[in-house]
Order: C-alpha cells, then structure tokens, then sequence
C-alpha cells in the first residue's frame, strides 16, 4: 500500500493505509469476477466505437501565450514554472 | 415574471424570438431564483457575474435583427466539470480551487456561439467520481424534492439546478450514469449521447474511454436542443464521431405526436429482475411500459448476459484511467500546492493527500493497483473484453429490439449521508446505466412517475443503439408526452415549492 | 566520488566480450508538436525561442486538454523505419507511460509500448576505414519529449545540491522517434568506433530523410549506450549499464570505452555490475551512477484512451518506401567512383564529415579535386586552429566561386588562402575580398617590367649568369619581383619577362 501511495505520489496517512488496504480487496473482487467470461478469445474493446487513423495537419493552430501558460502557476520566476528541490533523476 | 423560470427552454426561446421576453429578463429572473434558493439547494458552485452582459448582448443583436439561433438568450447551467475562460473551473475539488481555464470546453464554446448565457458553475462529486454529490469537496447539493436527501450523481448541481427551476438547460458529463441516474432522483431528463458525439475536448478527464457530455433539461425536447447546439464533430477530440447527425430537436417534436410507438419494439432485459429496484420504482417502470404498450408499443423480452459484469469491468477500468488522468494534479503547473519542506515530490505528494477527497484518493489507489506490474493485462485487459461481450449483447438486443427500456437507477433519492460510508452500495446505483458507458451506445432518463412508497422521482431509461441518439429522442419525447398527459402536467409541478414561496 | 578503476582497454577485450545495444532518439522537425498544434522547437525556425512560449494546453496537461496525432510525425517515423529496413505494423497504438516527474505535463509519456510503428530492420554502418558493420534494429517508436528543467541554487548547477528548479515546457510534446537496436555481438575491439558509427549512420540517415535537424549539440539525436560485458566463453548475458543522453558522437565513443574499462576492473575483481543508468560527465570523461533499476520503473503502462490506433495504409507505406532517398552508405560509395577519388582521399572527406559540402561545392562549379582539396586542406585546418566544424566556416558556393577566381589567373594559390581568410571572417564574397583587399594579381607588365628591371640592376651578377644561359639563376630575381609586388604577381609571367629583360638589355 506504501508502494502504491509512492507511485500515485499521495502521502497516505496510518489511518488510510489501513482502511485503504482493506478496500485493495474490491479490485481482487472485481477481478475475479471478470475473469469468469473475460476468456483467450474474447478481443479487448479499447474504445467503444472503434475508429482509427485520426490525425491533424501538421500547422501551427492555436498557441498560449506565455502569460495564459503562467496564469495558474503556483510559482513561476523567469518566465518558467518554479519547483523546489528535485531529488530523483530523470526517467 | 416568476412564471419565466417555469418555461421550458422551447418555450422560452420562442417568447425570446417573439420579443415577448428579453434576455436580460430571462436571465435576471433565474438569478433571482439563483439568490432566493440556492442557499438551500446548493446547486451552483459558482454564478456567473457576466450572465447580464452576456443577455444583454444577444438582445442587442436581436434587435439589430441579426440572424441567431434558436436557443440564443436562453441561460444554461454548467457542470463544474467543464472548463470555461469566464467563471472557475474545480470540477469539485480542492486541488483547483480556484483554477482558471485559458481555453472553453467545446460545448460551452459552441454554447456561447449559439447564444446561450452561461449562469454558473454546477455541483458535482470531487472528478465526478460519486452518485450522490456528497463527495464535493464544497459540499453536498440538495434535492429539490427533499433537501434531506442527495440530488443524484455525478452532476447533482445539474440536476438539482433545472429540478429547482434555477436554469431551463444544464450541461452535465456521464462516465458511469452521472447525467441520467441524477435525472432520475430529480424528475429530470438527462442524456448520455452516443460515445463520440459530443466532444469531450474542455471536459476535466475523469475515464477518457467511458467519459461523455450531454444535456440536462426538464423536457425530452429542451435536451434535444441543446443536444444540437453541442454536438458534433470537433478536431480537438479524436475520439469525437465525424458522423453527420440529425437534429435532435426534430426528432423529440416528431416523437411527441406518438405515432412512434406504433410497432416500436421495446426491449425488457431479463436479467434485471424487478427484485433488483424499490418497489416503487418497479412498479413505475411497468407503469410505463403498459403505457407504451398500450399506444402500440410490443414489450420484448431479451437476454443480456453480461450485464452483471459490467460493474466489476467500470470498477476495474475507471479507476484505472482516473489515476492516470488525475495524475497531472500535482502542484506544479496549475492548483493547489502544499509546501510541508522537502523535495518536489514530497510536495506533490502533500498536495495530492491533501487536495483530494478520500473518495477520489480511494480510487487512483485502486487504479494505480489495477495498473500495477504486471496486473495490465488480468485487470484493465480484462475489463477491456468484458466491454466486447457487453457490445455483443447489445448486438444480438439490438437486432430484436428498437430500443431497450430499465428503470434509471435501482432506487429512489436516498437520504444524505445514509449510504456515503458504503462505496459498494453506492456503486450498485450504477448498476443499469454502466453498460452504455462500457459500450458507447447512447442513453436517456426520463421522469415516469413518482414511487408510491417515498412520492419520490423515478426515471425510465431508453438505450438505443451507438449513433442511434435520435430514436432515444423520438421514443422518449413520445412516452413523455403520454405521461405529462396522464398527469396533468409536468412531474416538476408537484415538487414542493423552494425558497421565498416555501 | 571516488573514483573508478579502469582496467587497460586492451586487457579488459582480452577477458571480455562487449555487447552493446543503443537507444536513439531522434526529435523530428516537423512543423508542430506530436500531439498538439503549437509551433515545435525541434523545427530550424522555432529554434531559441524564450521558454514557455511554444504551449498548446495539451502540453501542460491543462485540465480539459486532449492530444490529437501529427499526421506528418507519423509520415516522418514511418520513412525513418523504412530507412532502417523495418517492418511497418499493420496496426500500432500509443500507450501511456506513467511517471511523475516536473518535466512531463501530464505525469505520463504518451509513448508506444507492445506495438511500435516499426520493428525488425537493421542499419549498415561504416566504420573510418570502410569496413561494414550490420548493426540490427529491434524496433522505432513514435513518442513524444518531456520539458527542460534548469536546477538554480547550489554550487553545480546540477540536480544535487539545487535549491530550486525551473521547467520550461516549449520541449514537452515534441514528436520523438526512439531506435532501439537487438544486442549487438562481435564488436570486440572496435566497440567504441562501433558506438561512435552507429550514431553517425543514424545522424545521416535522418538527415537525409530531412525529418530531424539532426543536431547532437541541440539534443535533436540523443543516444543512451547500453554495455555489458560477460566473460570470454560465457553464454549468459552480462548485467548491462545504461549510460544516458551522450550527446556527441565522440563522447559516444569515449563513454563505450570508459564502460567497458571500467566494468571490466570490477568483473576482474570478482565484482558484480548493478544494473542502472549513468551520466555521461564531458569534462572529466568518466560517467557516475544514476537511478538504479527498481520498482519505481513500475510505468503502469496502458493504451492511451485518448487516441485511437494508428493503420499505416500499404500504399502509403509502398508510395513513402519508393520515395526513400538513397542509403548514405550506398550514396557515398556512388559519389567516390563520381568524384574518381582514392579510398584514401574519400575516407579524409567521409571521416571528416565533409561529403555534403563536397559535393554541394562541385555542384556549385568546382572540380571534386579542387572541392576536396579546400575543404580536407585549408578549410580544415583553419577549423581545427578556431575549434570549429569546417562547414560551419564557409559555404560550398562561396568556396567554389573562390575556386573559380584561382582557375581564372585571378588568384594565385596564396592570394586565394588569404581571401579565405576573409571568407571566414566574414569579409563577403571572394570577388568583393579581392576587390576590396586589393588581392589581385598583377596582371599589368608595366609595373612587372619596372619591378624586374630594378631587381636586375641591384643584382648584376645575377643578370650575367642568365645571359651565360644559367637559366636557374633567374629564381633569385623572380623571387625579389614578387616580394615587391606583395605576391600578388603571376609567378609564370615574372620568369618569361625576366629572361625577356635579362636577354633584351
Ligand atoms: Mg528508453
Ligand atoms: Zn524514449
């Protein structure tokens, strides 16, 4: 439960690891119930109506402003978005 | 001037044609309602303080005899889930506080285009992710109805808002049932459209793949309006349909004279036994039906195997792609931040703890468990064929029936409060209007009756085949007009009055 | 931090065998990003702009927002596999990468996972001597980039130690195409030239496809070097590093040789290799450990909702196939036998990265001679003295035009090296030097004729041998005539109006 707390980035109090790993058991439940008739030769649906190739012209459309990309920013210095410290390297 | 909030948005639009009413005395009056009754219901997070410029607006390019569309002047309620340039965009939660959109949602883009005047911002559960509204991070809506008890959900401020008369028209989002199962403890109508005909551009993700946005309106014709104001191709989504779509508005008007229900073929899935719903909810979906059947409708029994897996495949498959798109929620570019010291993922982590409700921290957990190595495949995979056998169902359904008719939601509006503690009860709401989300068709919810039991508002529900939103309109409008018929008028009439006239 | 040992690279290929495996990504210049419509850095014409100006919403992940495919992204990553000799799927899809980290809009990669576009192919490379590697390609995906974070505060203006960093999203969403290659075998000694050819032969195909600018420096083409080394005789893989982000072709190959020279000191000390990325360090030639492997390489990858799979139609692919430029390798051979050039000569042009401005300067009027001898000769040297690429100094036009004014007696071979000179500080056109340097040669017999017959008169001795028929003594007064003239005389005509005069008096 840690673990999935640190991959979701959520600092999950004692409280909520507990009554959160209880809960893992809906999905294990969900689970197992799928798995009665979700068989080899059923073909997964990704999207309910199936649709393919749709893509854009390769031209410039519409472009934030600096300011509107800045708007929302908690922290912002020199025309960039501010953060503390990072520890972890890059992927 | 009350009688205004009264009209129907049809009706409206035409004394707006006519001249008979401004836009400005239109929407001054359901800002009035707004004032004198949103303390109690609490449907808007948000009111609009342009909605009069934006009236008196149109009423200047009335008057200069500018060509507009038929809904221009009429005032729309937004669920918070759609972002907008003009008024916050939250989609109920804490960590957007605040947040202003640089961009419309392509509905409400396509809203303003047509003229319609934005009133406010609508409730709605934290990320839409809830059916009763409680999981707001701003707190519950009411039900008109009853205000003890929860307006529906996802889109309960949607609801509630038309139901209190606060608004003609609402926009809402549905990913599992958040505009049709709050339509049906509202005595509401409320349309899912077909996956991919209304663009989802501007709609704050909560499962891309299930995720659709459509109308909220007290008439099957009001959605259909404004289902033509919203709907169609849009190049920013690219699961948005390029189909050319008839107007929907026609279709409700063509339905109203019933002829449609001459030879209709209604669909009763026999897996859904009424054991399944309150009574009174039972009894009002029969009471329909026997009215449909007795203007010509045949009543057809048919299987639907795999419905019952489909809230263990929406339970897999949602959570999964919520943790995903709520990922970006992390104090960085845009929200809340939380600064307790430490690295930059500390405070990502803080701010996430702390601007999620326990409900939505609940499933991105799940998700990201579902997701977790090497679980893909068993879990969201697996999901993924489960919607396959739901499409197959309503294949071979489909090929029997016109449409297939369920009651909206399992029960009538429940207190507030009563099931919050009880993920696994309140998922079971959910339980008849998953399968369209699992497999794109579209659905709509219109008031049947109320329960004998509570005098609560009960919903029936239509489904119709993918692209085939137009035959919901039709079937729908023609039911309803039977019904305000046997009523003497609409459901909504006989809700307890709200505000200065309780 | 401590330092690593090394073991001598030869004694290290004694014991060990390399294998080695390298991901390139190539950002494509397309004109917009992969899946939004604002203007792509990685194009020439957005290049430098001030940060977070180049922003559709879907790159910061803003609420609401959606990506839509780059339809010329899928064109360019669909010829770049074709150019590798891959198969390109029936059907692909973008899957979601998910990773929190400040640099990634959304806190996901919309990347390709179990179905990339392309796969199955392989890459001919050639090394500096013309020997031809076949090095095998796995798979070439469609992705896109993440932003540029800068790390204020501290004293390196590394990630440790920072107080605070700054993100510009201009970079997140441009369209990447990564190569992934199979392991690669045999490369033994020649591993680090191995590294360094393969980036090469990617760098040009790319550019020869026109889709990438193909920059290392600008991090257009970055490639992460994949070493293990497993003792001789062994079957079983060693455990491999992955050496990040090495972005020149020369550090490619140094950081090849560190790897292998530094995994074997620890193998031969009966140590075991961790598996993580390092960091390439340019300044000290070395590379020091990163992230190791570990769960937190859990990317819960998943198909992206969001769009919708990719179907390259077969005629498209057939049409982008016929219309492939030629493989550089076979290119290069071609022009060789054009240009009538020794393996010797081509192998200055090649290895000096000069074939396109070759041939650009011979299409421009110059003979392949004349071409190759500025641009392997003068042009080079000057490069190496200023620290710079030889094609950055001069243009091919311009070379061939100075080439021109030599060929017209214009020039002398020495007044042509200083108008170069003047070419590369950017004094103008050869002809606007020469007229304004006053570089001409003399071509006026008058000012010859006063010049040789004082030359004559202070050397008296000199004039008597030539009238002996000591023809050779001439040299002394030809030689006193062109330092007078600053050089700027024919040579050839100073002698036949010196041994005129010399007759004549
Ligand atoms: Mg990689
Ligand atoms: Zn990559």
């Amino acid at each position: 439960m840690r673990h999935l707390g640190v991959l979701a980035r959520i600092q999950l109090s004692d409280d909520e690891v507990t009554r959160l790993t209880g809960q893992l058991d809906v999905i294990v439940d969900n689970i197992a119930k799928v798995s009665q008739v979700a068989t080899p030769d059923v073909v997964a649906t990704s999207h309910p109506i199936p649709l393919s190739n749709v893509f854009r012209p390769d031209e410039v459309g519409e472009t934030l402003t600096r300011e509107q990309a800045l708007q929302n920013a908690p922290d912002a210095a020199d025309g960039r978005f501010r953060v503390t410290a990072i520890l972890g390297e890059e992927q | 001037m009350t009688d205004i909030i009264r009209l129907s948005a049809a009706e409206l639009a035409a004394k707006l044609t006519s001249g008979e009413v401004s836009s400005v005395e239109a929407t001054r009056a359901h800002l009035d309602r707004i004032a004198d009754v949103d303390t109690d219901v609490r449907a808007f997070l948000h009111v609009s303080d342009r909605a009069i410029d934006t009236a008196e607006e149109i009423d200047r390019r009335r008057a200069a005899g500018e060509p507009l569309g038929e809904l221009a002047g009429v005032p729309l309620a937004v669920k918070d889930v759609l972002v907008t340039t003009d008024m916050p965009s939250t989609s109920g939660s804490k960590i957007l506080e605040g947040y202003m959109s640089p961009f419309d949602a392509t509905v409400v883009a396509r809203a303003r285009a047509a003229g319609l005047v934005p009133l406010g911002k609508t409730n709605m559960d934290e990320f839409a992710m809830g059916s009763s509204t409680e999981h707001s991070a701003y707190g519950p809506t009411h039900n008109p109805w009853d205000l003890e008890r929860i307006p529906g959900g996802s889109g309960g401020g949607s609801a509630a808002a038309v139901a209190a008369f606060e608004a003609p028209l609402a926009l809402g989002s549905d990913t599992g049932g958040s505009i049709r199962q709050p339509a049906h403890v509202t005595g509401t109508v409320g349309v899912k459209p077909t996956y991919g005909g209304v663009s989802r551009y501007g709609a704050i993700a909560l499962a891309s793949s299930l995720d659709q946005v459509g109308p909220v309106t007290r008439t099957v014709l009001d959605s259909g309006l404004l289902h033509d104001v919203i709907g169609g191709h849009d190049h920013r989504d690219s699961t948005s349909l390029t189909d050319v779509w008839p107007s929907f508005a026609a279709a409700a008007r063509e339905g109203a004279n019933g002829e449609v229900l001459k030879g209709l073929k209604v669909g009763v899935i026999t897996e859904l036994p009424d054991s399944g719903f309150q009574p009174g909810v039972a009894a009002s979906f029969h009471a329909s039906l026997d009215l449909m059947q007795a203007h010509g409708a045949e009543i057809v029994e048919i299987s639907a195997p795999h419905f019952e897996y489909g809230v263990a495949a929406y339970y897999l498959i949602l959570p999964a792609e919520a943790s995903s798109n709520l990922a970006k929620f992390d104090s960085v570019r845009f929200g809340l931040r939380v600064n307790r010291g430490g690295t930059v993922e500390d405070v990502m982590a803080a701010t996430r703890d702390a601007g999620f409700g326990e409900e939505v921290k609940r499933r991105i957990i799940l998700g990201t468990y579902a997701l977790s190595a090497g679980y893909y495949d068993a879990y969201y995979g697996s999901a993924q064929k489960v919607r396959t056998l739901i499409q197959q169902d309503f294949a071979s359904a489909f090929a029997q029936v016109d449409v297939i008719a369920t009651p909206s939601a399992p029960t009538t509006a429940f207190k507030l409060g009563e099931k919050i503690d009880d993920p696994l009860q309140m998922y079971l709401n959910d339980l008849t209007t998953i399968p369209a989300n699992l497999a794109g068709v579209p659905g709509i919810s219109i008031p049947s009756g109320l329960a004998a039991e509570d005098g609560l508002p009960v919903g029936i529900q239509f489904l119709a085949p993918a692209r085939e939103d137009a035959r919901l309109y039709r079937v729908g409008a023609a039911l309803e007009a039977l019904l305000v018929d046997s009523w003497g008028g609409p459901l909504l009439d006989r809700a307890p009055a709200l505000g200065g006239a309780r | 931090m401590a330092k690593d040992k090394l073991m001598d690279f030869d004694k290290a290929l004694e014991l060990f065998e390399p294998v080695l495996g390298f991901e390139v990504h190539v950002e494509l210049n397309t004109a917009t990003k992969m899946f939004s419509a604002a203007p792509n850095p990685a194009n020439e014409a957005n290049h430098g702009a001030e940060p977070n100006t180049l922003i559709a919403p879907v790159d910061l992940g803003l609420p609401g927002s959606l990506p839509v495919v780059n339809e010329e992204a899928v064109r360019s990553s669909i010829r770049l596999g074709l150019a590798l000799g891959c198969s390109i799927a029936e059907s692909c899809r973008f899957a979601r990468k998910n990773y929190f980290y400040p640099d990634l809009g959304k806190n996901y990669q919309i990347s390709q996972y179990d179905e990339p576009i392309a796969f199955e192919g392989s890459v001919e490379i050639e090394l500096e001597d013309g020997t031809l590697v076949t090095v095998p390609i796995e798979r070439a995906h469609m992705e896109e980039d993440a932003g540029k974070l800068t790390h204020m505060g501290g004293a390196t203006g590394r990630i440790q130690g920072a107080e605070y960093s700054l993100v510009d999203y201009n970079r997140a969403g441009v369209p990447l195409v990564e190569i992934v290659t199979k392991p690669i075998f045999g490369a033994e000694h020649r591993a680090p030239e191995i590294a360094k050819a393969y980036v090469s032969a990617i760098r040009d195909i790319v550019k020869a496809l026109g889709i990438s600018e193909a920059r290392l420096e600008r991090g257009n083409l970055r490639c992460d070097a994949n070493v293990s080394l497993r003792p001789r005789g062994q079957v079983k893989l060693g455990t491999r590093t992955e050496t990040k982000n090495v972005n020149s072709m020369r550090s490619v190959e140094r950081a090849v040789r560190y790897e292998i020279q530094r995994q074997a000191a620890i193998l031969a000390e009966g140590g075991s290799i961790t598996q993580e990325t390092r960091h390439w360090h340019e300044d000290t030639g070395t590379t020091s450990p990163g992230r190791p492997k570990s769960d937190a390489d859990d990317y819960r990858y998943f198909p992206e909702p969001d769009l919708l799979p990719v179907l390259p139609p077969r005629d498209l692919v057939e049409e982008l196939r016929a219309a492939l430029p030629e493989q550089p390798v076979a290119r290069r051979r071609r022009l060789k036998t054009e240009w009538g050039f020794t393996d010797l000569e081509f192998q200055d042009v090649r290895n000096g990265g000069l074939v396109e401005v070759v041939e650009a300067t011979i299409v421009a009027g110059a003979t392949p001679a004349a071409a190759r001898k500025w641009w392997t000769g003068e042009i080079t040297r000057i490069a190496n003295l200023r620290e710079q690429d030889a094609v950055d100094l001069v243009t091919p036009q311009g070379v061939a035009a100075l080439q021109q004014l030599v060929d017209a007696g214009t020039l002398t071979d020495k007044l042509a090296r200083q108008v170069l000179e003047g070419m590369v500080a950017g004094e103008g056109t050869p002809q606007e030097i020469v007229d304004a340097r006053g570089l001409a040669v003399v071509s006026d017999d008058g000012a010859l004729i006063a010049a040789i017959d004082e030359a004559l008169a202070s050397q008296p001795d000199v004039l008597e041998k030539i009238r002996d028929g000591k023809v050779q003594a001439a040299g002394a007064v030809i030689g006193a005539v062109m330092k007078a003239m600053k050089g700027q005389a024919d040579a050839a005509r100073v002698r036949e109006l010196v041994l005129e005069r010399a007759g004549s008096s």
